[in-house]
């Protein structure tokens, strides 16, 4: 079985069976405020380094290239509270411009 | 139907459509990260969280082992666990509705639901409810049209979707900086991330900063 395979059934029954232990689980035991203040936490640490890690690397070599630009244009329009649709897709264009024409 | 009815059902079905649209970008970053538009729509269907899906072929496409997608995806499915905790007492339900409902327990159904509490108990259900399926039919539709929009487009990069990735969870973690503790922990994760890139193999870069966040909030 490919990679692809494993990772796409592994994380379909593991995200369910979270969702399924959260219904069923007394809620006493995830509502410690120490266990809520890490999962609101984790999310940041991993998405944050997800975008850092997408954009400045090829595998496993450091790399700039138009994603710096993408990356750029959706931060400003982040800052300028642009919806979600169009943080992508001005992200996108910008660079696929850089791209195609330098 | 009476005015609290419909307002719920109006909150629900904007959140449905705004959110399922998300999942042309998803659909289309999966095949571009190496996912066939099969494997693609299984995630949306099965794993339904928006952003493990996203961090499952994020650290596939970067060349990550299985092992290390999945445990980035899980871990950021962590907290539809603790939404289920919450929706539970509200929703009362077992057997087979229990399953259907776990499913469905994500961000936009839990927040809708939590959105409706001033209108009663019986709106919190039916706003779980009619997002939860509402975006899960328009999440799938939607991940289907854009892996099969990217699978025609041949090379990726000159459509920029190289870049809408990263954009899409910059957008994901966005609202979640809050305070300037939240921003610099994201600073912080995604210069470590960028550092041991060369030294560690591919994904665990990604998954070793949830150490820091575990450190960090042990010790607040």
């Amino acid at each position: 079985m490919s990679t692809f395979w494993i990772a796409t059934i592994g994380t379909s029954v593991i995200a369910f069976a979270l969702k399924y232990s959260g219904h069923s689980v007394p809620e006493r035991w995830l509502s410690h405020p120490k266990i809520q203040r890490i999962n609101a936490l984790i999310p940041i640490a991993l998405l944050s380094a997800l975008v850092a890690v997408q954009s400045f690397s090829e595998k496993s070599q450091l790399m700039i290239d138009q994603r710096l630009v993408g990356l750029s244009v959706a931060i400003i329009a982040l800052f300028l509270n642009a919806p979600f649709p169009v943080v992508v897709l001005s992200a996108a264009v910008s660079s696929a411009a850089v791209y195609r024409w330098l | 139907m009476s005015k609290v009815a419909s307002t719920t059902l109006r909150d629900s079905l904007s959140v449905s459509l705004t959110v399922g649209a998300y999942g042309v970008a998803f659909g289309a970053a999966a095949v571009a990260n190496g996912f066939t538009v099969l494997q693609s729509c299984l995630l949306s269907l099965l794993t339904f969280s928006g952003a493990s899906q996203f961090a499952v072929i994020g650290v596939l496409g970067a060349g990550g082992s299985a092992l290390s997608g999945i445990a980035t995806a899980s871990l950021l499915g962590v907290r539809n666990a603790l939404y289920g905790v919450i929706m539970a007492p509200r929703l009362k339900v077992s057997g087979l509705t229990r399953v259907v409902a776990a499913q469905i327990t994500i961000d936009e159904s839990t927040a809708v639901a939590l959105g409706q509490e001033p209108h009663g108990a019986d709106a919190m259900r039916k706003g779980f409810w009619y997002t939860g399926i509402g975006v899960f039919v328009f999440w799938n539709l939607f991940t289907l049209a854009g892996a099969l929009g990217a699978q025609a487009m041949g090379d990726i990069r000159a459509f920029g979707l190289d870049s809408a990735v990263p954009a899409a969870f910059l957008g994901l973690v966005w609202p979640r900086l809050t305070g300037k503790f939240e921003r610099i922990l994201a600073v912080g994760c995604a210069l470590f991330a960028i550092a041991m890139t060369p030294i560690l193999p591919a994904g665990l870069p990604i998954i070793a900063t949830t150490f820091i966040a575990i450190a960090v909030g042990l010790k607040r």
